[in-house]
């Protein structure tokens, strides 16, 4: 039977934590929430030596036990919580050989709560190359601990830090200094208060706010706790932190001295070279503007083709089930709800995909950062934060991980605006929506000598309208929302790094496969409900609908197969959806809409990508044919039955690209927020405000076009 | 020459001097903004702000209105 140990991976962001915790687990990784909060919580399991196991978690990036986000909360919660499940047996310090100063910032506080720890010097393979030599017995000895190099990179030096976890019994958990310098007489009535408890986890528990939840209900801590040992003012006790800042820099910088040789004259980097261009004040938004650009022209033009055939298998199998299988309720079931249902979730794979791999390859090349430097002073204005950016440019992937995204702005009120008008900015599931939209209504034709396609430049004007939308609402909110801000803004520029393959690979993995796994669920939910809405009925209209046509077009002469598509529309129109759609019509006429795009509206209100799911539900249901027909043509045959003329023409197509530009439409995203802000004020008011917009831009772009 | 870190010039090395704890946010001396540090303007943003630094070796951004808190000094 193999034993398991708990191995919590902490330490500075960007110094490889991740990959490291790709390196140990591999694929054999879970991504999950911290209970109650939707911090994202990564663990893993690596096989160690003689049948052990090491359970490990990748603990939020943080630069020390002090909080001022939730991310790092985290981090102490889980340090100091003897009786949680994730309580680590041993501490793994992951720090970059170049920044080893601050990394042992952290470190140093880690072991003062006296835990078994382990110092791991990533990015070893660049000693060589930047002259730096390092003592490790010596620095091993003065931190009373175990040091193990290695290159997450380059896979050196794994093994050797897999035997160091295996052998943590052999380490010590003595301190490495006397934070209790600070304010001797403080410390040591603390620890005469609580003789049983560690006094650095007092002070933590005295200065952070953590949240131990239910699971360590220890006399000692509530009672602290209640009377927050308040000898000190809130501004002596911010004192006493910045004091022992400067003791643990003392500490580490007489150290370093003793065993670490860096050659400065190397310090004119690749990345102070590159930072010269990228943040230029001209260069740098030119080629940040056309980063953006060729990402949109590309995931417009690359995923196109794996859609069209993603389209035609599923149009493909739906009349192979219809051919192969006798005829009755299960079949058609199948034919007509599941899988055109199936193919609504599929066709989104390719589109997401590529979203996630450029936004992973922006992050870990550590171009993310200077574009938070770049567009900071431009979104202050708007009362978000340059870090409002990377959760505004996820959100063109998803609003659910870019609302998680905005974990570390460390202002309420930047974080809580940049929540609220995330949603506007064009998501995944927006994108099939206008695709099919865009080809119906857009002319396929180039413009400006051939260099831009109508139809890509459409949907870039779609995002810049999202943008738009998304920073107008910003400036709103800022003058209204009566909060008054405490930010400060202090961000790193880490050196830029060549994305490493493994990394992008799990990240588009694990996104691609929850959004699927997880907005799936929903559209399949949805489409077999629409499919029985839409294939039953009551009432002599819907049983009797074959009598109906035929009477009706007895003297036309019409082919068998028109006969059959007549008593189907029929059928649909008296089907129960059929009652639904007709019941909202007049709400969704004068947006230039018939009632079965009513349908799919309403529908897509629990998530948008089910309105092309829905629609090519209800036309299969009606066409009942032998040949299936692609969604899209399905779409460009439909007319209206009031003005005449295509359905889908130019005013209607853009009034419908305007609504869904607007609407808050994710049921998903509304849970998000919820659970972000604690409250359901403010996605009650997400939605009202969003959308109002929708319908109101909608009415006046159909009324203005037709 | 006593001044503050929004006033240095691109390329410019000081070092810093006493600050007032209040002020300034802890997360940045956890990042190396100690008195006795050096910090070296690496480039600013348009409307200097927010003004890329290098303070120690690590290097950071931090808006104009956290800067003007910190002082230095220009040695020579």
């Amino acid at each position: 039977m193999g034993k398991s140990i708990n191995v919590s991976l902490i330490g500075n962001p960007n110094t490889g934590k991740t990959s490291l915790f790709n390196r140990l687990t591999g694929l054999n990784q879970q991504v999950g929430n911290y209970p109650g909060i939707t911090v994202e919580k990564k663990e893993g399991i690596c096989k160690l030596d003689r049948g052990l196991k090491a359970h490990i978690l990748d603990l939020p990036g943080t630069y020390s036990l002090n909080t001022t986000s939730l991310d790092e909360s985290i981090v102490v919660e889980t340090l100091l919580n003897r009786n949680s499940k994730d309580f680590p047996d041993v501490a793994v310090v992951v720090s970059d050989i170049e920044n080893l100063k601050r990394n042992l910032l952290v470190f140093t506080q880690i072991k003062d709560l006296e835990i078994p720890t382990i110092l791991v010097i990533n990015m070893a393979d660049r000693m060589e190359r930047k002259a730096i030599s390092l003592d490790i017995e010596l620095l091993e000895e003065e931190l009373n601990t175990k040091v193990v190099l290695v290159s997450a990179r380059k896979n050196q030096g794994i093994d050797n830090l897999k035997d160091a976890i295996a052998n943590y019994k052999q380490l010590t958990s003595e301190p490495c200094l006397n934070a209790s310098v600070i304010d001797v007489e403080y410390f040591e009535k603390l620890k005469k208060t609580y003789p049983n408890q560690l006094v650095y986890k007092l002070w933590l528990v005295i200065t952070q706010d953590v949240n131990f939840g239910k699971l360590d209900r220890n006399r000692d801590i509530e009672d602290l706790k209640q009377h927050k040992f308040d000898i000190k003012s809130e501004s002596d006790l911010k004192k006493m932190q910045h004091k022992e800042t400067v003791v643990r820099y003392q500490f580490i910088n007489g150290l370093l001295k003793k065993v670490l040789s860096i050659d400065t004259e190397n310090a004119k980097d690749l990345r102070s070279r590159l930072d010269r261009i990228l943040l230029h004040k001209v260069w740098g938004y030119l080629i940040f503007f056309v980063i953006l650009l060729v990402i949109f022209q590309a995931i417009y033009d690359w995923s196109t083709y794996p859609m069209d055939w993603i389209d035609q298998a599923f149009a493909s199998a739906s009349s192979w089930v219809n051919t192969v299988f006798p005829s009755g309720p299960l079949t058609d079931l199948f034919a007509e709800g599941i899988i055109p249902g199936l193919g609504g979730i599929v066709i989104f794979i390719p589109q997401i995909a590529f979203l996630f791999l450029f936004i992973a390859i922006l992050e870990e090349s550590g171009y993310m950062s200077r574009v938070v430097f770049l567009m900071d002073h431009i979104m202050k204005r708007f009362g978000l934060s340059g870090k409002s950016v990377v959760p505004l440019v996820s959100g063109t992937a998803c609003a659910i991980p870019a609302v998680m995204a905005t974990r570390n702005i460390e202002d309420w009120k930047e974080r809580l605006i940049t929540i609220l008008v995330v949603p506007f900015t064009t998501c995944s599931a927006r994108l099939p929506v206008y695709l099919i939209i865009i080809a119906l209504v857009i002319p396929d034709e180039r413009i400006l000598g051939g260099a831009f396609n109508m139809q890509g430049l459409t949907l870039m004007l779609l995002y810049l309208l999202g943008f738009g939308a998304a920073i107008f609402s910003a400036w709103v909110l800022n003058k209204i929302l009566p909060i008054k801000r405490k930010a400060f803004f202090v961000m790193e520029m880490p050196a830029y790094k060549l994305p490493m393959l493994k990394n992008v690979a799990i990240t588009v993995i694990e996104k691609t496969k929850s959004f699927v796994v997880g907005a799936g669920k929903i559209i399949m939910a949805i489409s077999i409900i629409l499919w029985i809405l839409a294939s039953y009925g009551v009432g002599y209209q819907f049983n009797g609908a074959e009598t109906i046509v035929k009477e009706k077009y007895a003297d036309q002469n019409l082919s068998e197969a028109e006969m059959d598509q007549k008593i189907a529309s029929h059928e649909l129109e008296y089907s129960f959806i059929g009652y639904i759609g007709k019941g909202i019509e007049p709400a969704v006429r004068p947006l230039g809409y018939d009632w079965k795009i009513g349908i799919a509206i309403v529908s897509s209100f629990a998530a948008r990508e089910v309105f092309v799911g829905t629609l090519a539900t209800i036309y299969s249901v009606e066409s009942d044919g032998e040949e299936e027909q692609t969604i899209k043509n399905r779409m460009a045959a439909e007319t209206n039955p009031i003005l005449g003329g295509p359905l889908f023409n130019f005013a209607s197509g853009i009034s419908l690209l305007l609504f869904y530009a607007f609407a808050m439409q994710c049921m998903s995203t509304l849970a998000i927020v919820k659970r972000e802000t604690n409250s359901w004020k403010w996605p009650a008011i997400q939605f009202v405000f969003m959308t109002a917009a929708a319908y109101f831009a909608a009415l006046g772009a159909f009324q203005i076009l037709k | 020459m006593i001044t503050t870190v929004a006033e240095l010039k691109r390329g410019e090395t000081a070092i810093i001097k006493e600050f007032d704890e209040i002020d300034v946010p802890l997360k940045l001396l956890e990042m190396g903004c100690l008195p006795g540090n050096r910090v070296t303007m690496m480039q600013s943003a348009p409307f200097k702000d927010p003004i890329y630094l290098d303070i120690n070796g690590t290097h950071l951004a931090i808006r104009r209105e956290t800067a003007v808190k910190i002082s230095v000094e220009i040695h020579g």
